[in-house]
């Protein structure tokens, strides 16, 4: 049932709730240090000066705005809505993720930190932060499953390029939720001089509000941009999930235009009714995992599995809270799409558009290919765009069966 | 204020070491590993062993603030079966054998609160179980189960850091009961230890915002590092160095050896000699 909410844009509350979904849920070493940054976010959002340097460097480095590109051939290849691609995989490094890199490095420069850490999954984030890093000049560790290493070693090779350390996490499953856990232990022994850039819209209050903010660059683009193009806002507005920052990047500023349909894909691995797959909402429960309140992917003692997706950036048990929040507030409709259906799009988008799109975005596509065609000509849909696929080709081609 | 009133077991145990004249042993192992019956058998010999408050691990996925050794720990339980419900159901077992001991349960709240935190606090004190460590609830967050808790009758142990300053302790010491849990060092368990004068500086910043008994851990490795600590505060905690102790007593298959049990316990008498060497204290 959708409960009738005034506005959707509100949150979080004070103790970065976003309804039960959100907090801090960290240990007392960390704790002292999450409510500086909270201080410091806060008085950065209130000096301008914050934000001309982030513009500044969203314009000059980064290549902001990114474009709004009517995809011509897919929507008359589907035949139904017209189809728009917010095209954030132009960005400089090639996805969404520098958004937010972009603000938390200058947000740790102001706090005078000396040292960055991250974790990442499919390595989007890490080449990201260590490009960030490279640019104010600040020592970098990324930290990153030794399965997630195997598959994206070109990711991997870009961030040693780049001046950072890449450390290999072989505790759990090896993946982006055990990197995580890895960079949480990095940070509690390194308190004083280390800001951990935290690469989705999860994590203690206020990083889940922060990235979100930070990448909410996106939907303000694209509100202008889509006046620009049409003379009105879009019908539909459609992204993936992993940790979900992408998502609510284009979903936050539409929010409250209630008339706008929006929809998140999770990443449905081999099928939402397997146990391999990453569709925390559809197939996971609230509980609590790092920092957050959260759905998750848990066993019935409350023990966190092991997600399953072919892209590794949606390859994560849980989902950032305000998805949580929007989930069951009813405002957002989320779906999921599986390896074989991203995959698909992707090599639909590839020879369609000339854009290999990334595995994460391509689930996003999967789910846009099964309903513009029942869509009417004159409804808009807009697809984030979040990442470019060169780093997956690997992958793809593995999947694909062919050598290369 | 309660409405079950606490067990008593730390004000009678942390009272029956000050008229001793010594320092306390606090030992920790994660309930199940690598084992339930053989957890259970070290469990139940830790009081004779000498330890003072016994704390037990509830196994968990992903725990974010210990290292690699109960990290493993966690891992090993759990892949034998363990289950926050088994672990309620070893103290049932000890406390079959000793009423005296205080139990500590520590971990991270993911699992209560699937279990349902009333659900848990009930049968947690119907156990035996005498306090709660729950490493990822700060005082921010009490209302999810800390003061749930003490109004269960169970103790709230909270965690305090060198990064916890004057102007957070008392935050951090509001609502907590039992004892005070001192991380001696920012890290993960099982790491670095402090020196000692950095301990004693900590312990006496500690006493002038608390009464309560302190207890200090991280780091503790030897009967000579666990005589120190337990000197200048009222108990010392050792875990790593223990669960390092069980892990070495596994094949090459990770199956247990004959003799692991002893070992621990043989290990943790040591410990226990080393405490009961700080009666100088005062």
């Amino acid at each position: 049932m959708t409960q009738k909410i005034n506005t959707y844009r509100a949150g979080p509350d004070e103790q970065g709730h976003f309804g039960i979904f959100g907090g801090r849920f960290v240990a007392e070493t960390l704790m002292p240090l999450i409510l500086e940054v909270e201080k410091a976010w806060d008085a950065a959002q209130a000096d301008p000066s914050f934000d001309e340097e982030l513009q500044y460097y969203f314009k000059h480095y980064v290549g902001r705005p990114s474009p709004l590109y009517f995809a011509k051939r897919l929507t008359e290849h589907f035949g139904g809505a017209k189809i728009y691609f917010k095209r954030d995989e132009l960005n400089h490094t090639g996805a969404h993720k520098i958004n937010n890199c972009m603000g938390q490095i200058l947000l740790a420069r102001r706090m005078g930190k000396t040292r960055i850490i991250a974790e990442t999954g499919a390595g989007q984030h890490g080449v990201a932060t260590a490009t960030v890093c490279a640019l104010f000049n600040l020592p970098c560790t990324i930290y990153m499953g030794s399965k997630d290493i195997e598959r994206q070693a070109p990711n991997v090779f870009r961030m040693k390029l780049l001046g950072a350390e890449v450390k290999s996490v072989t505790s759990g499953s090896n993946s982006l939720k055990d990197a995580m856990n890895e960079a949480l232990r990095d940070w509690v022994a390194n308190v004083e001089d280390t800001f951990y850039i935290i690469g989705t819209a999860a994590g203690p209050h206020p990083y889940p509000a922060m990235v979100r903010d930070f990448q909410s660059v996106i939907g303000r683009e694209t509100r202008e941009q889509m006046m620009e193009a049409e003379g009105r806002l879009p019908d539909s507005l459609v992204a993936c999930i992993g940790g979900g920052s992408n998502a609510i990047g284009l979903f936050h500023p539409f929010l409250d235009d209630t008339d706008i349909k929006i929809i998140g894909v999770e990443a449905a691995g081999l099928g939402v009714d397997t146990d391999k797959h990453a569709a925390s909402l559809t197939g996971g429960r609230p509980g609590v995992l790092h920092g957050n309140r959260t759905y998750l992917l848990q066993d019935d003692d409350g023990q966190i599995l092991e997600a399953h997706s072919i892209s590794a950036g949606l390859d994560y048990p849980g989902i950032g809270p305000e998805h949580s929040w929007l989930y069951e507030s009813g405002r957002v409709e989320y779906v999921s799409a599986t390896d074989k259906e991203a995959l698909e799009a992707f090599q639909l988008c590839s020879r369609t558009e000339g854009i290999i799109p990334a595995l994460e975005p391509s689930h996003a596509l999967a789910y846009v290919s099964k309903i513009a065609g029942d869509l009417p000509k004159d409804h808009i849909l807009c697809m984030n765009m979040c990442g470019r696929g060169d780093k997956d080709i690997f992958t793809v081609a593995e999947a694909l069966g062919v050598k290369i | 204020m309660s409405a079950t009133p606490d067990s008593g077991r730390f004000s009678r145990r942390f009272a029956a070491l000050k008229a001793e004249g010594r320092g306390g042993l606090i030992t920790f192992i994660t309930a199940g590993d690598p084992n339930y019956e053989i957890s259970k058998e070290i469990v139940l010999g830790l009081p004779a062993a000498g330890a003072d408050v016994i704390e037990l691990g509830m196994p968990f996925s992903d725990p974010m603030a210990d290292g690699p050794a109960i990290q493993a720990a966690s891992l090993r339980a759990l892949a034998t079966g363990m289950k926050l419900g088994k672990v309620l159901q070893m103290v049932r077992e000890f406390r079959a054998t000793d009423d005296d001991t205080p139990i500590v349960l520590m971990g991270y709240y993911n699992p209560i609160y699937n279990y349902g935190v009333d659900k848990f606090l009930a049968e947690a004190r119907e156990s035996g179980v005498d306090g709660l460590i729950i490493v990822d609830l700060p005082p921010e967050e009490d209302v999810e189960l800390c003061l749930p808790a003490l109004k269960a009758g169970l103790n709230f142990i909270r965690l305090a850091t060198p990064t916890t300053d004057d102007h957070r302790l008392p935050t951090v010491l509001s609502n907590t009961s039992g004892f005070v849990y001192y991380v001696s060092v920012m890290g993960i368990t099982g790491t670095t230890s402090a020196t000692g004068d950095a301990v004693k500086a900590a312990v006496e910043r500690l006493r002038r915002h608390t009464d309560l008994p302190i207890g200090v851990g991280f780091g503790i490795k030897t009967p000579e590092n666990a005589r120190e600590v337990a000197t200048v505060a009222d108990a010392a905690v050792v875990g790593s160095a223990i669960v390092d102790r069980i892990a070495g007593g596994l094949d090459g298959n990770g199956k247990p050896e004959a003799g692991l049990v002893d070992g621990v316990l043989d290990y943790v008498r040591e410990l226990a000699a080393g405490v009961r060497g700080s009666g100088d204290k005062q």
